[in-house]
């Protein structure tokens, strides 16, 4: 019996985690604990960097990097779209990538990433395997184009879209992954439709999806066993790749840096953020919601939904809100049993 | 070996003499057969140990080519006009990462209003990007440019733009010496990178620079393309000793010796222009040729000594800058800054989206030049008539429509009546 065994077994009474998605290293077996928790972990994005704190795309971005790294045994090339985790992790002289780590462009991390895989086939290295990522802005905005390039050509690149719901780096601007009414600097809460309009924005990953790539994950910061999981299964598959993390910013939604894991949880458990697989163009497993909560519980702690507590009108938008949750909750089959459990 | 081949094909074969692992394409005229001709290299297994990729854009093209690059490979990929404005970003991206990508630019006219044939615009509006820029006379020009290309950008580590006029180079069938691989490899050695993604030595390239190092940063690139005023000859003296073809340099002289007129011009109009220096020189007309081979970097001395002493310099260019002349004359008068007795510069703008420089309109411009010398940039063969005409409508009416359509209805007009009388 090992140590770690043994260690359950005395914390096993005394740990609420055991049996839960979130990280509970302590009470889990060597080889479903977290990469994170090993000494030799490669701390892929090592710590001094100048991110926000409670941060959740440099805490996602650490842990999808790490498992990738474990993977793929330290034979790892990241491509990086500019951005809030370009700026925080390589402000000149400093870089905090103990990985080859290349920045380009805003709107080519997807292109940028297809070369790197076709220069590691042709100079017969094909064990140096390449991740491409960016934010949301990068990814469904601007680096679209590329990214969908990327997908039709099946290259060999997993793509990581680290998803904040906007334009952070730049001061919060709405990007098309901004959820209907929220606030940003470029969608003030005013006027007859306060916030974000309803009826815009578009789902990257169901456009993955309809890519009929090898394969396609939504995951998130709340679930980070989930997450680890699904980049190493990415990485165990060859051809294009997508995984889209739910990251809180609690800069530009305006939350507590402490609730960002709380907020990512709730996103979840709400159903705005459906936690699922596809490959190869269907849909083949979805997280499902272990404690339903309405989706208020989810927007009040953000100060870019407050407008939707104030009076009527914005009790009528946050219906609709919840018309949308629970119109994915039946999409996705995110109540039930876990396959599994 | 001489043959008798497309231009595109030449180039194409050129650079496949190259030994490049990574090939971007994305189609667009003039430049489309190149690329063609690689893909078909690759798909028969004639070129081996290269990727070919079919791209959704220039930006993804050149974006491709910067990963493949950055990553160690020998990377390359092709456009022109509409095509370079779209991997704009990307172009000066690549040249700040200090990337050896060799890009062959197939001139053509930018829009609107849209035009497919050959001028500079394109070339001219990346002259500042930080990339090499080579200009070929003929396709033998372009086989042989190609493969200083790779060797200059690798040696540098700085990419390089091949310059081939639409068309008229890359359309023409003409009779090139295709030189031996065996050759070429002697000549240009595998890409051995000054910076590369590798897991057995991690590095951070394309971090973010502030204010503290970024004009030293712009610096270096300056100081490294005024290191090519040096390397292209250097390089063109060795091809010349291996294939014993004098082409590249940074620029070339013909019958200047004693000429009292220089014409300075770039590209493939060259071949004209010596057809009317001959003959001008028959009529006893002092006249000779500059041909600017590398525009970037600019070769501002040496230019200063061959024009030193001339009385006149007539810059004859495919292009201009709005509301300012020409760029390549512009470029022309700051060599000559400060030169004492330096000669007057006559600014001469041609062969605008395609319209053919003939000879006698050559001949005329050259003996005006000292007869009725102008002021900013004279336009060769400008249809004044119907400019008249559109001003004046312009003039008359506010919503006076589109002018491209415009001019174009009043040609049809104008040659409806010809035909009529």
């Amino acid at each position: 019996m090992s140590d770690s065994t043994a260690n359950a077994a005395t914390q096993k009474l005394r740990f609420y985690q055991k049996g839960t998605f979130t990280v509970g290293n302590r009470l889990v077996p060597d080889a479903e604990r977290s990469v994170q928790a090993s000494i030799d972990r490669s701390n892929a994005l090592t710590c001094g960097h100048r991110a926000c704190q409670g941060c959740g795309e440099a805490l996602g971005a650490r842990y999808a990097m790490d498992v990738a790294m474990r993977v793929t045994r330290g034979n790892l090339i990241a491509v990086n779209a500019t951005g809030c985790l370009e700026v925080f992790t390589t402000p000149y002289p400093e870089t905090s990538w103990q990985m080859p780590w290349l920045h380009s462009l805003f709107g080519n991390a997807a292109a940028v990433a297809t070369g790197v895989a076709a220069a590691m086939r042709v100079k017969s290295r094909p064990e140096v395997r390449v991740i491409a990522q960016g934010g949301d802005g990068g990814t469904t905005d601007i680096g679209f184009g590329c990214l969908s390039g990327m997908f039709e050509r099946n290259d060999d690149v997993l793509y990581i879209c680290y998803d904040n719901e906007g334009y952070m780096n730049t001061g919060v601007q709405r990007s098309s992954a901004t959820p209907p009414t929220a606030r940003t600097a470029t969608t003030p809460a005013m006027g007859p439709e306060p916030g974000n309009v309803f009826g815009t924005g578009k789902s990257l990953p169901r456009i993955a999806v309809a890519h009929g790539i090898p394969y396609v994950a939504t995951a998130t910061v709340a679930d980070l066993h989930d997450l680890e999981r699904k980049v190493s299964k990415a990485m165990g598959i060859h051809g294009a790749r997508y995984i889209h993390i739910h990251v809180p910013c609690p800069l530009g939604w305006g939350s507590a840096s402490h609730d960002t894991i709380r907020l990512a949880r709730l996103a979840v458990e709400c159903g705005l953020f459906p936690v699922f697989e596809a490959e190869h163009g269907a849909v083949t497993n979805s997280r499902k919601i272990r404690r339903p909560v309405p989706v208020d519980e989810y927007l009040k702690p953000q100060r870019r939904f407050a407008h939707l507590f104030k009076d009527a009108a914005g009790a009528k938008r946050l219906a609709h809100l919840q018309a949308i949750a629970d119109h994915n909750i039946v999409e996705y089959k995110l109540l039930g049993q876990e396959e599994g459990a | 070996m001489l043959k008798q081949v497309e231009g595109s094909h030449s180039t194409a074969e050129a650079i496949a003499l190259c030994r490049p692992e990574v090939i971007c394409a994305y189609p667009i005229t003039p430049q489309t057969h190149i690329v063609e001709g690689l893909g078909e290299m690759v798909k028969k297994g004639d070129l081996k140990n290269c990727e070919f990729i079919n791209v959704e854009s220039e930006f993804a093209a050149l974006s491709v080519a910067i990963g493949a690059s950055a990553a160690g490979a020998r990377a390359y990929t092709a456009t022109a006009s509409q095509g370079l404005l779209f991997m704009a970003e990307a172009v000066y991206n690549a040249a700040g990462l200090g990337l050896p990508i060799v890009m062959t630019l197939g001139n053509r006219a930018i829009g609107a209003p849209i035009n497919i044939w050959n001028d500079h615009s394109d070339a001219m509006s990346m002259r500042d990007a930080g990339w090499l820029q080579l200009f070929a006379e003929s396709n033998q020009d372009s086989i042989d440019l190609h493969i200083q290309a790779f060797r200059l950008a690798e040696e540098l580590s700085m990419p390089v733009m091949v310059c081939v006029d639409g068309f008229i180079l890359t359309h023409a069938v003409e009779r090139v010496d295709m030189p031996a691989q065996a050759d070429v490899d002697a000549y240009l050695p595998p890409y051995e990178p000054v910076q590369v993604l590798d897991p057995m030595d991690p590095i951070s390239i394309g971090a973010m620079v502030g204010p503290d190092a970024f004009t030293e940063v712009r610096f270096l690139q300056h100081y490294k393309q005024t290191l090519a005023l040096r390397l292209i000859p250097e390089f063109a003296a060795e091809f010349k000793m291996r294939f014993g073809r004098d082409t590249g340099g940074l620029l070339r002289a013909y019958r200047a010796e004693d000429a009292e007129m220089l014409v300075v011009a770039m590209g493939s109009i060259n071949g004209t222009i010596k057809d009317a220096i001959d003959e001008m020189r028959a009529d006893g007309f002092s006249i000779g040729l500059v041909t600017i081979v590398s525009f970037r970097p600019f070769p501002t001395e040496s230019l200063r000594r061959v024009l030193a002493g001339r009385k006149h310099v007539v810059v004859i260019e495919k292009s201009f800058a709005v509301g300012m002349g020409g760029q390549l004359a512009n470029n022309v008068d700051l060599a000559l800054r400060n030169t004492p007795a330096a000669p007057q510069v006559h600014s001469v703008v041609a062969g605008l989206g395609g319209r053919s420089i003939t000879r006698a309109s050559l001949h005329r411009v050259f003996r005006r030049a000292i007869a009725q010398p102008w002021e900013g940039a004279h336009f060769l063969d400008l249809n004044e008539e119907i400019i008249g005409k559109e001003l004046h409508h312009v003039r008359k009416v506010r919503r006076s429509g589109p002018t491209a359509e415009n001019l174009l209805r009043r040609l049809d007009q104008a040659a409806q009546s010809t035909a009529a009388e």
